[in-house]
């Protein structure tokens, strides 16, 4: 059939982008935005940038990648701020560097607010379609041909097919080939990739039933609340925009029954009976945390509402892949659930990836030139490790075309740097999801600076308005003011002996500086400012940043000296013709891990697995020593 | 981890190590003035004032104590070898106070050099040519083979397996940080607090302590003096090896030389570490092996610290005898004149041209008898001072030493920052640097190995 089709020559692109998923909208609007002529092509309109799992948006480190997009000028942050039912900020006992904000979204609105923002945007076409082929000369991309028949000339496009490569879902013995949430699948640009060379892996992944909100005992159970306190993702969204009337969660609990139940019919699940692909070891199924952590005597779960005009209710911590009828035995196992009616039915899903040390840090795969890839399909999970993918890849095709150099985030920079690099760098052998651990200097990279790291690159690369721009600026002057008023700014003992006293704390003996005085972890600033008033008042976030700034000013610095450690290294980049073999004295699996991932910088060479030290001092040498002939001709 | 390679300070002993008059500690890099300043003490002169290439005489201070009595050149960049700043410690107190002088430098923010690297700078600053550059490279080759080596030896040793289970403990402790921040909705997971994290700090720090205390009383307790015996077969070079064996019952390790029949053995004599080569099973098998077994013997003799030579005083010198005689006549050595119990054969001037009479014990091994004067004898050669370990184990032991001494300042830290009340994941960029400084000894530093235990350890979702 497919043969048949007539192909025909349809309307040239600069950018094409193929997926309309968290990853794709992210790439279009930013290629869009930076005024390129973009196309988005999706296998489904209804379905832009739709949540085919957990209903939320942010949480630990991909948080702050949210709002490391609002501040390169991207719209996720934006959009779930318009989108919301409820809004918690996590880890506020600890540190400011792992403070984190999580949404839960309504997934409904969520896509439909962002469809509408894609349809209004300039230099932007959305397009339902499917595409089948990659047209590639000499190994530069040249366009994209769909299902439909309709050839594009592009002069770069991005991949982002999320899960829908080859999909297959697994529901117990049933098996069938689909896209997430039973849309279609795209079958057909897998086995061309494969034509085109490149090395793909199957990934697995899971998601939990979902149950009708009138069939559930709240009275049993727990709620969770929002906060009250304002907060939003971008930092463009006002504190008075802050929702009221946000939606809570619910907590429950699995028990012995129910682990009873999955241990009688582990044989009924496929990723127990036979050959299954990698699954996440951080999001396990229901099944697996029964087989892995036997004896654990109960597993929490979250009930989670999709939305404000739905009564679909998202079971977190349940995703299985077990049979339909053994997913209503445990759900009604578990208190609250007991008369719970089924929705739709968990599932697991395997699909195709990209395995990702085929990518440079452009995210330009090294195959193809002008062909760019992000989201899932680089062997990623989440919502915003693919959006944090996907601006990155919008800005390098637009860049492409342009003829410029590449915009590469460092590790120090932000966490997208840091997910990028790990990809590139190291591959992945599981979905991956980013932690705060994976960054090495994450008091750097927190949620309340991503704007003073990204906002100047995002005005710089064309994605940040003039006008955000200026805004930004003088919050970061009033910042700096006030920080220099706070060094010269002597406080007498009498100055703040009420503020002590009522602290139940010494008296001072002698003045002190209100810099140093702030240090004190038990001093906040609004408390000197009260005070001291600064001659422009800042606001609740601005007073946040002179606390953090001068509490953590040691670990910050020390943090900084890391960084500079490493500059050198980071700075000194590889010829792209380099041959490892011609090495000699490098180590064979050195060279073998060296040729396959091919580094462009000595710091990222240095954290590929199986290159040791020695290594890195010898290739350093023999790149020295190139450099040395090129001078003496 | 990080590799710094290019623009840190390093430091190395840069003379031979044995008994000079005269050793130099060599500092190249960005603060190898600001370094020298923190340890050189001479009224209220400062060492980063000074002129290029001058010299200034001072003393090492560590603390309060005096360290040596020295002379410091200064070479400032970019006239100078490595065509970085460089200051040279010229010392005069002997070994001790040399390795002294070196760690103070540690101490103070260098790193210690690698084998070459000195060369490397000065290639890499373009100082030398591409044919020197690529003599250098070979040295560096050979010498990280070699130092890996060493560094396997060291894998299989004790100071290792303290050092892992240490590791551990803090890698509990920073897994159950890392879910609470990661995950910080589940409350079934124990939240890790401060107060854990003192405890657990305060128990690694003690730990630390005592094995630094331990290393500074004896960097040699742990490599063990290397003594060879050799001899021509049949003249007890096994009974010395079971006698001295038998009676010492204080076996470290046991483990198969590299090569086949050869053995080894980590024996204690009279405090004395020594690590026992023993070439017995060379000659005592076939003649198609006798040719590898010289070679084998010739390899071991150069390699150690020691010679044990066994000469069988019941029959005449033979040509083998003079043969291994002249071989190990520069080397430090104790010529055994084994086999008392039977009648003299062997003509004494003949001998005592080969050897020098202090060098000589008479003993039995039948009888068990002289063999106490043997053990007082290798223990006074030793804490003489007369016997020294091979390079590389120096520098290796030094290396631990300054790594352990980091991790137990980022220790100091962790603590300090619980005391002024910073939140766990602050305090914890501490432990973490302990954790990763630790791995240095062993070579274990993986940034997933942290992930692998959360998610062993914890049941995860959100």
């Amino acid at each position: 059939m497919q043969d048949k089709v007539k192909i025909y020559p349809s309307e040239p692109y600069d950018v094409i982008v193929v997926g309309a998923g968290h990853a794709g909208v992210e790439a279009a609007l930013a290629a869009a935005r930076m005024g390129q002529k973009t196309m988005l092509m999706t296998i489904h309109l209804d379905k832009v940038a739709f949540m085919p799992c957990n209903p939320a948006i942010g949480g630990p480190a991909k948080g702050i990648v949210v709002r490391e997009v609002d501040a390169l000028g991207g719209e996720m942050g934006r959009n779930t701020d318009k989108t919301y039912v409820q809004m918690r900020m996590l880890n506020t006992a600890k540190g400011p560097a792992v403070r984190a904000l999580r949404a839960q979204s309504d997934k409904n609105y969520y896509s439909r607010n962002m469809k509408k923002v894609l349809e209004e945007t300039e230099n932007l076409t959305l397009r339902q379609g499917l595409v089948n082929e990659l047209i590639v000369e000499d190994g530069v991309i040249k366009g994209i041909i769909t299902s439909t028949g309709a050839r594009h000339q592009a002069k770069a496009v991005v991949l982002t097919t999320g899960t829908s490569s080859r999909g297959e879902i697994v529901i117990g013995e049933l098996k069938y080939s689909s896209g997430p949430d039973n849309t279609l699948p795209s079958v057909r640009l897998s086995e061309n990739l494969l034509e085109l060379g490149f090395e793909l892996d199957r990934f697995q992944t899971s998601t939990p039933p979902r149950i009708h909100d009138r069939s559930i005992h709240y009275e049993a159970i727990e709620e969770q609340p929002g906060h009250k306190e304002p907060n939003h993702f971008s930092f463009e969204t006002p504190d008075k925009a802050y929702r009221q009337d946000q939606l809570s969660c619910w907590l429950t609990y699995t028990n012995e029954q129910t682990h009873q139940i999955i241990q009688d019919n582990l044989d009924r699940t496929y990723t127990y009976s036979g050959e299954f692909a990698v699954g996440p070891r951080y999001c396990p199924t229901i099944e697996d945390k029964i087989v892995r952590f036997h004896d654990k005597p109960r597993h929490l779960l979250f009930l989670e509402p999709e939305g404000d005009n739905s009564h679909e209710i998202y079971v977190q911590g349940m995703s299985t892949a077990m049979p339909e009828e053994v997913q209503l035995d445990i759900l009604r196992s578990i208190k609250g659930l007991e008369d719970v009616e089924l929705m739709r039915t968990g599932y697991a899903i395997e699909y195709d990836i990209i395995l990702p040390h085929q990518l440079r840090p452009s995210l330009e795969t090294k195959l193809v030139h002008g062909l760019f890839s992000a989201g899932q399909i680089n062997g990623t999970s989440g919502y915003e490790e693919a959006a944090g993918q996907g601006i990155i890849a919008g800005i390098n095709a637009a860049r492409y075309t342009q003829g410029k150099e590449p915009y590469v985030m460092k590790r120090n920079e932000g966490y997208i740097g840091v997910m990028i690099d790990d990809l590139v760098t190291k591959g992945t052998v599981e979905p991956y999801r980013l932690l705060t651990s994976r960054a090495e200097y994450r008091l750097l990279l927190r949620h309340d600076n991503a704007d003073f790291r990204l906002t100047e690159k995002g005005h710089e690369l064309g994605l940040v308005s003039d006008e955000r721009y200026e805004r930004f600026l003088l919050k970061k002057q009033r910042i700096e003011a006030e920080l220099e008023r706070l060094t010269q700014l002597r406080l007498r003992p009498k100055d703040v002996a009420a503020l002590l006293e009522e602290k139940g704390e010494k008296p001072l003996k002698d003045g002190i500086l209100a810099y140093d005085f702030l240090r004190r972890p038990n001093i906040q600033y609004a408390e000197i400012a009260q005070l001291f008033p600064a001659e422009v008042a800042l606001d609740r976030h601005e007073q946040e940043q002179i606390d953090i700034r001068i509490k953590y000013e040691g670990y910050i610095e020390k943090s900084l000296q890391k960084v500079e450690q490493m500059k050198r290294m980071e700075d000194k980049t590889i010829p792209s013709f380099i041959d490892y073999h011609q090495i000699n004295s490098l180590k064979a699996e050195a060279v073998e891990r060296l040729e396959k991932i091919r580094p462009e910088t000595i710091a990222q060479a240095s954290r590929i697995s199986g290159v040791t030290p020695a290594d890195i001092a010898i290739l350093s040498v023999y790149i020295e020593q190139g450099k040395f002939n090129m001078h003496a001709k | 981890m990080t590799n710094q390679y290019v623009d840190d300070t390093i430091a190395a002993i840069s003379t031979p190590p044995g008994e000079g008059g005269i050793s130099i500690v060599r500092l190249s890099g960005g603060d190898a003035l600001a370094i020298a300043d923190k340890l050189y003490h001479m009224g209220r002169k400062s060492l980063k004032n000074q002129d290029s290439h001058t010299i200034h005489y001072g003393y090492i201070m560590d603390g309060d104590e005096r360290v040596d009595e020295v002379m410091v050149s200064i070479m400032k960049a970019p006239r100078t070898y490595t065509v970085e700043d460089v200051v040279e410690i010229n010392t005069h107190g002997g070994m001790v106070a040399t390795q002294r002088v070196l760690e103070l430098c540690l101490k103070a923010g260098a790193r210690l050099a690698e084998p070459g690297e000195f060369t490397k700078r000065a290639f890499l600053n373009g100082r030398i040519d591409l044919s020197q550059a690529e003599a250098v490279m070979d040295v560096i080759q050979a010498k990280t083979d070699r130092a890996m080596k060493v560094a396997m030896k060291q894998l299989q040793g004790n100071l290792a397996e303290q050092i892992r289970i240490l590791r551990q403990q803090i890698l509990a402790t920073l897994a159950q940080v890392e879910v609470n921040i990661d995950y910080p909705e589940y409350d079934d997971i124990e939240e890790m607090t401060t107060a854990l994290i003192e405890k657990e700090a305060r128990n690694v720090q003690a730990k630390i302590n005592d094995m630094l205390q331990g290393a500074r009383e004896g960097k040699i307790l742990r490599d063990g003096l290397k003594a060879a015996i050799v001899g021509r077969p049949n003249v007890g070079k096994s009974s010395l090896l079971n006698t001295l064996l038998k009676e010492e019952k204080a076996i470290v390790t046991n483990i198969e030389g590299t090569t086949r029949d050869v053995i080894e053995e980590f024996i204690n004599i009279k405090g004395v570490p020594l690590h026992l080569i023993d070439t017995a099973g060379i000659r005592d098998t076939e003649d198609i092996v006798e040719k590898i077994g010289v070679e084998r013997s010739r390899e071991v003799i150069e390699e150690a610290d020691l010679i044990l030579l066994v000469i069988d005083q019941s029959s005449p010198l033979t040509a083998e005898d003079i043969a291994l005689l002249e071989q190990t006549e520069k080397m430090e050595r104790l010529v055994l004149l084994n086999k008392q119990d039977l009648a003299p054969q062997l003509d004494l001037d003949t001998l005592m041209s080969y050897v020098e009479p202090a060098e000589v014990i008479e003993l039995s091994l039948m009888k068990k008898s002289g063999v106490d004067r043997l053990e007082e004898k290798i223990a006074a050669l030793f804490f003489s001072g007369k016997t020294a370990l091979h390079g590389a184990q120096l520098v290796s032991n030094i290396r631990h030493i300054a790594l352990l001494e980091k991790a137990n300042q980022a220790l100091d830290d962790v603590l300090l920052g619980i005391e002024q009340g910073m939140p766990v994941d602050l305090v914890q960029i501490d432990f973490t640097s302990a954790w990763e400084l630790l791995g240095n000894i062993t070579g274990e530093t993986v940034q997933d190995e942290l992930l692998d235990q959360l998610f062993s350890r914890f049941c995860l979702g959100k």
